[in-house]
């Protein structure tokens, strides 16, 4: 038997003239990890913060855990546990005063807190450091803790926006370790990114956003096999040839993409599309074939690239 | 003085200009506003005893009152000018070392700076002195030959304080060097009352810092008290201080730096 | 949100402000040298207008009789530090913890209300601003300059003093752009310091002593005045009615305008 942990309709966002969010619809299941894709400026935090119950809707319903976010903002948060783009950590306190003085904040017992924060400062890989302060800390370690920190009040649901931007590839698969962890152990993930590799091993289930509205929706396997081809061919040209060469690979494959820096054919067989470009005399400076990835399905839908 | 100097001056200058209003509000308005609350106010309270007087050398409190007002500012100007932005310029917006990119040495940059507070406590010596001269109660010549005292004054506070700025790597101190030195220099260093009537001890520390030798020589200025010889061995005294303070930041920053 | 409970002040509806205040006695452990230094400038401020100033005023009269100078400016340099030490802590230490430090926005993530945390900072700043005031009443005794056992109601003075300054400096904070608009704060407090009958008796101003009215300063200066002096008007009703008034005003605005900047 599933519950729906968020249920919302028509969920509008706006700041003055501004849409940040604009009419979608989402259902998250419990113990789901689901995932918002978009790129910067997509609608996600703004999505997030009304989902963490401290942004007021500007319209349509938001239900999460059954409860209305507007009347009973604070019981709902006590539920939550919130990892926001940019970390929030007290500087001022040490790494173990974090995390006991947030629990405070849920009304935990100052021994309960205090027990707690001892048992994520293992979780987080941070109990060598309990003592120092925070501003010391490297930017993978802060995330850490930001994210142990959201696990004081034990939440069923997590979210966490933006959880690994900025950090190096080590820290990032260090991350995704607890993350998976958590989900293992029930916890309900909820998180934005803009990196599809994050969002792949990740989430099982996720939305694709553009300019606050839902594109597609699906598992990322779903959405590749639904939106893109198997695999997928890239070429580099000799720089600023790009655009002028892009008309000889028409017919190639099943789609053709240009790119400022490279041009993308669509194909489900990427070695037979490679031969075909050979054939047709063209000297690509270095040609790729790789799987088709939720990149290709975000190009496609909206003839952007993430990054933009 | 060397033409670096007068760039990083002029970067400063460039700094400045979107701040300029309010700052030059609160180092205008605030030393008038102490001169007509303490001044006037107070001063009624004092002048109506006859004792006072005589201590006062037979000025007005008020007269007695505006010139130490006039050097106060500067101290606290110099000292303000001399902290943060010092931290700021090695720390946080790091413009320091944007400069040390360029040809410019650490000398430039001790003397730019020093130029630049010293035209900050001139101006704003100035506007506080064309305010005292509006009023009869304070009007006086002595307040031009003022202004330059407040300068240096400024300076002998500034540098100093920049040499120790240069070196520590918190804020924190810039707060206790306000609460333990400014403010208590600002009450007892003989802007509000002689030094004679406090204690003798607390009178040479007093004397020890820069900031009453200018107090005396401005207020001799304005009362038409001033011997030339006392007034520059007073201020040989400040200058003593901006020199010693100039010296050990140049020596600081070329440490922080160049090395 | 911000639309619940409007017909109360909103100040009321604090359920956990006591949390805030437990992170920054956490947080001061470790920078106790801070607070400690906070006594001295009105105890700094005291000795000199006694040493210097208490000659060459001579006696001034308070409720009717001829104190010396020192005593005259011990209780209103009370009432100044209750005001100075609520301003520092409810505007510039706000501004960090609000625009750079984002302690508030990880605190909001929790049941914490905009409300607990506003009415916690002010909480603080009281706490803080008390222990001032009873080391400063300390020192006044020490030198001799209490008049009566009735100056121990200026603490519950100088505490309505510091709600009514930390509630203003909140409800500015939340309006400043930035650091710069510090100095703001500085020129707008010092007249007050120095024109609440703090240095010389309303008086003084002659026709123009109703402007001194104005200041809720000049309200609290009395109240620790009359303390000091044990001597109780009808008067001091006006005075703890202005103050109180003006301080409800001030913190139902800083609440609602937390609200509105956390909550967007």
């Amino acid at each position: 038997m599933t519950e729906s942990l968020i249920v919302a309709r028509q969920l509008v966002k706006r700041f003055g003239e501004f849409t940040a969010v604009d009419g979608i619809d989402v259902e998250v299941q419990r113990g789901e990890a689901f995932g918002f894709l978009g790129p910067n400026g997509a609608g996600k935090s703004s999505t997030m913060r009304m989902i963490g119950c401290v942004s007021p809707v500007t319209s349509g319903s938001l239900r999460l855990f059954g409860l209305d976010p507007a009347t009973h903002g604070a019981q709902i948060r006590r539920r939550l546990g919130v990892v926001p783009q940019l970390d929030t950590l007290d500087t001022e306190l040490t790494v173990q005063e974090n995390l006991w003085l947030y629990g405070r904040y849920f009304d935990l017992s100052r021994s309960e807190a205090k027990r707690r924060a001892k048992e994520l400062l293992e979780f987080a890989q941070l109990a060598d450091r309990a003592d120092s302060i925070v501003d010391h800390l490297s930017g993978g370690m802060k995330r850490r803790l930001s994210i142990a920190r959201s696990l004081i009040n034990e939440p069923e649901m997590l979210l966490l926006d933006e959880p690994t931007t900025g950090l190096d590839p080590q820290a990032r698969h260090v991350l995704w370790d607890r993350l998976y962890r958590l989900k293992q152990q029930g916890v309900t993930l909820v998180l934005t990114t803009h990196y599809m590799d994050e969002a792949e091993q990740l989430c099982d289930r996720l939305v694709v956003m553009d300019q606050g509205k839902i594109v597609a929706e699906g598992s990322p396997r779903e959405l590749i096999d639904r939106y893109s081809t198997r695999e997928v061919l890239e070429l580099r040209f000799t720089a600023g040839t790009n655009e002028a060469l892009a008309p000889q690979v028409q017919g190639i494959g099943e789609r053709q993409e240009l790119l400022p820096d490279r041009v993308l054919v669509y194909a489900d067989d990427g070695e037979a599309a490679l031969a075909a470009t050979h054939a047709r005399g063209l000297q690509p400076e270095s040609a790729l074939v790789r799987r088709s990835s939720l990149e290709d399905v975000f190009l496609l839908l909206t003839g952007r690239t993430l990054a933009d | 003085m060397t033409t670096g100097a007068f760039r990083v001056a002029g970067w400063h200058l460039a700094l400045y200009r979107r701040l300029w209003r309010m700052n030059l509000l609160s180092s205008f308005v605030q030393p008038l506003m102490y001169l007509l609350g303490l001044g006037v106010g107070v001063g009624a309270l004092v002048d109506r005893n006859s004792a006072s007087g005589a201590t006062l050398g037979g000025a007005s409190y008020v007269a007695f009152v505006a010139p130490g007002l006039l050097i106060t500012a500067a101290m606290a100007l110099g000292a303000i000018e001399s902290m943060w932005s010092v931290m700021g310029g090695l720390k946080w917006q790091r413009g320091y070392h944007g400069i040390a990119a360029t040809p410019l040495e650490a000398r430039d940059i001790v003397l730019g700076h020093g130029v630049w507070i010293a035209v900050r406590c001139g101006l704003s010596a100035t506007a506080v002195a064309a305010a005292l001269a509006y009023f009869p109660d304070t009007r006086s010549w002595g307040l031009l030959p003022a202004v330059p005292v407040a300068m240096l004054v400024g300076l002998s506070f500034a540098m100093p304080i920049m040499a120790f700025s240069i070196n520590t790597e918190t804020d924190g101190a810039f707060a206790a060097i306000q609460r333990f030195v400014i403010i208590p220099l600002f009450l007892f260093g003989g802007a509000f009352y002689p030094l004679s009537q406090l204690p003798v001890g607390v009178q040479w520390i007093a004397k020890a810092a820069p900031l009453w030798h200018g107090v005396i020589v401005a207020r001799g200025f304005t009362t038409h008290s001033a011997g030339a010889l006392w007034a520059v061995g007073h201020l040989a005294y400040v200058v003593a201080f901006a020199f010693a303070g100039t010296t050990l930041a140049v020596r600081n920053l070329r440490r922080k730096l160049y090395s | 949100m911000s639309g619940e409970l409007r017909i109360l002040p909103v100040a009321f509806t604090a359920r956990r402000p006591q949390r805030m205040i437990e992170r920054h006695i956490v947080a001061y452990r470790r920078q106790w040298l801070i607070i400690v230094s906070g006594f001295f400038e009105p105890l700094f401020y005291l000795l000199s207008m006694r040493a210097g100033l208490g000659n060459l005023v001579g006696k001034v009269s308070v409720a009717g009789t001829q104190v010396p100078y020192d005593a005259f400016v011990a209780p209103a340099l009370m009432a100044s530090s209750a005001m100075n030490g609520a301003i520092f802590d409810s505007t510039g230490n706000v501004l960090h913890r609000l625009k750079y430090a984002r302690i508030y926005d990880a605190a909001l993530a929790t049941p914490m209300s905009p409300t607990d945390v506003a009415m916690g900072e002010i909480g603080w700043a009281l706490l803080r601003g008390q222990l001032y005031s009873i080391s400063f009443l300390g020192v006044m005794a020490a030198l001799g300059l209490v008049q009566s056992w009735w100056v121990l109601m200026a603490l519950p003075a100088c505490a309505l003093i510091g709600l009514t300054f930390a509630g203003i400096g909140f409800a500015g904070t939340t309006y400043m752009r930035g650091w710069a608009d510090m100095d703001i704060v500085n020129t707008a407090t010092m007249p007050l310091f120095l024109f609440s009958a703090t240095f010389f008796p309303a008086a003084s101003y002659g026709s123009w002593a109703w402007v001194v009215q104005l200041s809720p300063l000049y309200h609290g200066v009395a109240l620790v005045r009359a303390a000091n002096a044990g001597v109780w008007t009808a008067s001091i009703l006006a005075h703890i009615a202005v103050l109180l008034l003006v301080s409800i005003i001030a913190l139902s605005i800083a609440a609602r305008r937390l609200d509105v900047l956390l909550r967007k």
